[in-house]
């Protein structure tokens, strides 16, 4: 019983530390995105626009929720709760922290903790293109399809990159678990060094996952106007919002879990405080890459998903299990 | 059975191509171009422009005009780069009157003309890679293309539409200081230069994006009239201000950039080395314009008496009435004349009865020619690429719908 109240209390504070977080990430990009470009960004509601989120939040639930005439309904207001849905599903495996201790209980800093926990987000993440995908089909807008379509195209030439990049990191840990891979980067140091060209294609493959610049292409502004969400609007419009943030923040801590040793960290901070720390810094990067670079083109991005990111963490994949079993 | 009738439906089924309207309200079409695009997937069958959308009239407009009002009209065809236009007009007025223009003036018109070729190019360059993707660069340019309208600004009062170019020399005399401000703007540019490159010329992505594409080749630009940079990164070294001087240009030393792909990456390329050119013909117009000196003919026929001579003088005082009131007459003919605008050969056709007013005013605007070419630019290319060939042609609607 107490266990089961732990997790409902649990899974309610991620829920909310995830909206938070979902929040105030797009409040630091449009800050830092208005800092790059020689703006201030959203600065007068709240002291240094801290408050932009709840404005912006006020406003979205305010909003008409419009649905073209011709749209599928069913599938048209399923679309955007299936994004945010799996975006949010995937932080159930991460750890967060090294077990704490209160009221002489231990508490594991992660909703579960099965022991194929990086299939299973991996599983969930490939779930949220479905809501990409089916909105921009349910719209009956011809850019919504568009854009679509190019999701479809882009999770296909990118998932296979990603899994096989992970999966040194589960050679060397010798499991799926989350928490055991961080346990095994305490003992054996952080997978970043042996890992190094898998850590960039998984980075450059999460930039793919959570559809932001370069790869874009399946809202693409300046082509496809907004692509699969053209036609939405109010909270639907705001729900994709908080699928690509959250997914976001997930892929992020994903990688800092798989290659940067999750929460482990010099003992002067709390572990769970290092966690959030290098998700941070990642965060940043990938809002450093928005302001930066252009966006690929559809053609290219496939031949670049499937000619050099996959035979590159595949040759390494065969290279890191020639080092585990020892044939090197 | 199940499977006869399956092929059946399978027989009956036919590719379709999608037709997409790409504008008049969109994103990335610079204003209000229309684009219908016939896609098969994202690869494009047929893209044809549909213009129209900004039709104000300008012809006519300035027909009802006076000869120097009609000034005001061609400041809002190509909007960003109002000078040039002013220029074409004006000179054409001038051979047309065979009016000498004091040395000065026709410097300080180089000076002006290169000035707003860098600020249309700088916004070019802004919006162009905006359109792929990256959005800061635009931020940037638009702020050096901020202190160039501020010299605008200080020299005629506005910002947009200054109107600075008159017939028979120019509105006012330059602002104190103005050599200062221009030569600050002169050492600063090509360090801010070599910044917004740094962001671009080997980024693979851009280079991936405009290599190849949107090509055209020489013979197309000549059967369509393609101009300017377009023509140019065919391999053609056309430029007026070389092949046709005007306004003292033969004074000045520069090279014409040439390029021979054709493609958007070499348009890019063109559109580059033109700013340091124009840079280089600023920095030697601005040697040989004096602080103090005559700015407009003396002609009392066509410019305005100085103030103080009105008070004393009865002629001058009857020049300033016929003026104001009416006008100056142009003597009846017809002429034509070009100047090398930034987006290519921007002239104006114009015809008078004698009378104070343009009979037929026509503008040669560059935009309305090379947005022609854009089914041919896209042809086999991607939705991306139609993009790209909508910001490497540079499209200016207020030039193109007139």
């Amino acid at each position: 019983m107490i266990a089961f109240v732990i997790l409902i209390v649990k899974v309610l504070l991620l829920i909310a530390i995830l909206m938070g977080g979902f929040a105030y990430t797009m409040l630091l990009e449009r800050r830092l995105l208005g800092f790059f470009q020689l703006r201030l960004g959203p600065n007068r509601v709240g002291p240094g626009g801290l408050l932009q989120p709840i404005a912006d939040a006020i406003k979205m639930m305010l909003k008409e929720d419009l649905m073209p005439a011709s749209a599928d309904p069913v599938v048209y207001r399923l679309a955007p709760v299936i994004s945010a849905f799996a975006a949010l599903a995937v932080d159930a495996v991460i750890p967060f922290g090294a077990p704490i201790h209160v009221f002489g209980l231990t508490v594991d800093l992660d909703i579960a903790n099965p022991s194929i926990g990086l299939l299973i987000a991996f599983a969930f993440s490939s779930l949220g293109v479905y809501g990409i995908v089916l909105g921009g089909w349910a719209s009956q807008n011809k850019y919504s399809l568009l854009g679509g379509i190019r999701a479809t195209a882009q999770i296909i030439s990118y998932e296979l990159a990603m899994g096989l990049s992970a999966m040194g990191v589960l050679m060397l840990a010798h499991t799926a678990n989350l928490e055991q891979i961080v346990l095994a980067q305490r003992r054996e140091g952080w997978f970043w060094l042996p890992q190094i060209v898998p850590l960039l294609v998984f980075f450059i493959t999460m930039i793919a996952e959570t559809n932001r610049t370069p790869f874009d292409l399946p809202e693409a502004e300046s082509e496809l106007v907004a692509g699969y969400h053209t036609e939405y609007s109010g909270m639907r419009f705001a729900l994709y919002y908080v699928a690509e943030y959250i997914n976001l923040i997930t892929v992020s801590g994903l990688w800092v879990t798989l290659f940067f040793g999750g929460w482990l960290g010099p003992g002067f901070l709390p572990p769970i405080l290092w966690f959030f720390i290098k998700v941070g810094i990642v965060v940043f990067l990938f809002i450093w890459i928005r302001a930066t670079l252009p966006r690929f083109r559809y053609d290219k991005l496939m031949s670049f998903g499937w000619k050099v990111l996959l035979p590159v963490s595949f040759l390494y994949l065969l290279g890191t299990a020639a080092f585990v079993s020892g044939v090197l | 059975m199940a499977t006869e009738k399956f092929r059946d439906r399978a027989g009956e089924l036919q590719e379709e191509t999608m037709v997409i309207n790409l504008g008049p309200q969109h994103p990335s079409t610079h204003g209000v171009l229309r684009v219908r695009l016939e896609l098969d997937g994202e690869r494009v069958v047929n893209a044809e422009p549909i213009i129209g959308y900004l039709h104000t009239g300008f012809e006519k407009t300035a027909e009802s005009l006076t000869w120097q009002q009609a000034n005001t009209v061609t400041d809002r065809l190509d909007y960003l780069s109002p000078m040039s236009n002013n220029l074409a007009y004006v000179l054409a007025v001038e051979k047309l009157m065979n009016l000498e223009v004091p040395k000065r003036a026709q410097y300080i018109r180089v000076l002006f003309a290169e000035l707003t070729r860098i600020a249309s190019h700088l916004v070019w360059l802004g919006t162009h890679v905006m359109d792929l993707g990256a959005m800061s660069l635009f931020f940037y340019t638009m702020r050096e293309r901020e202190v160039l309208l501020d010299i605008i600004e200080a020299t005629t009062g506005v910002r947009m539409n200054p109107s600075y170019f008159r017939v028979g020399g120019l509105a006012y005399d330059l602002p104190d200081g103005f050599h200062d401000k221009v030569r600050e703007f002169l050492k600063d540019f090509p360090r801010w230069m070599k910044m917004y490159l740094n962001l671009v010329q080997d980024n693979p992505l851009i280079i991936e994006r405009l290599k190849g594409v949107a090509v055209i080749s020489r013979e197309e630009c000549y059967a369509y009239s393609v101009t300017g940079p377009i023509l140019r990164a065919t391999g053609v070294p056309l430029d007026l201000r070389k092949d046709d001087p005007y306004s003292s240009y033969e004074e000045f030393e520069f090279n014409v950039p040439t390029r021979t792909e054709g493609d958007a990456w070499a348009r890019f390329w063109v559109r580059i080395d033109e700013m340091y050119e124009s840079h280089k013909i600023m920095e030697q117009a601005l040697e040989k314009i004096t602080p103090h000196g005559p700015y407009t003919t003396s002609d009392r026929k066509v410019a305005l008496p100085p103030r103080d001579e009105i008070y004393g003088n009865m002629e001058a005082l009857i020049h300033q009435f016929k003026l104001v009131t009416e006008g100056f007459s142009v003597p009846a003919g017809e002429v034509y004349q070009a100047v090398e605008g930034p987006r290519g050969e921007m002239g104006y056709y114009l015809v008078s009865d004698g009378g104070p007013r343009p009979y037929r005013w026509r503008a040669r605007t560059p935009s309305f020619y090379n947005l022609q070419t854009m089914p041919l630019m896209c042809r086999d290319g991607l939705v991306a690429d139609v993009i790209t060939t909508i910001g490497s042609i540079d499209i200016m609607l207020g030039d193109v719908d007139k």
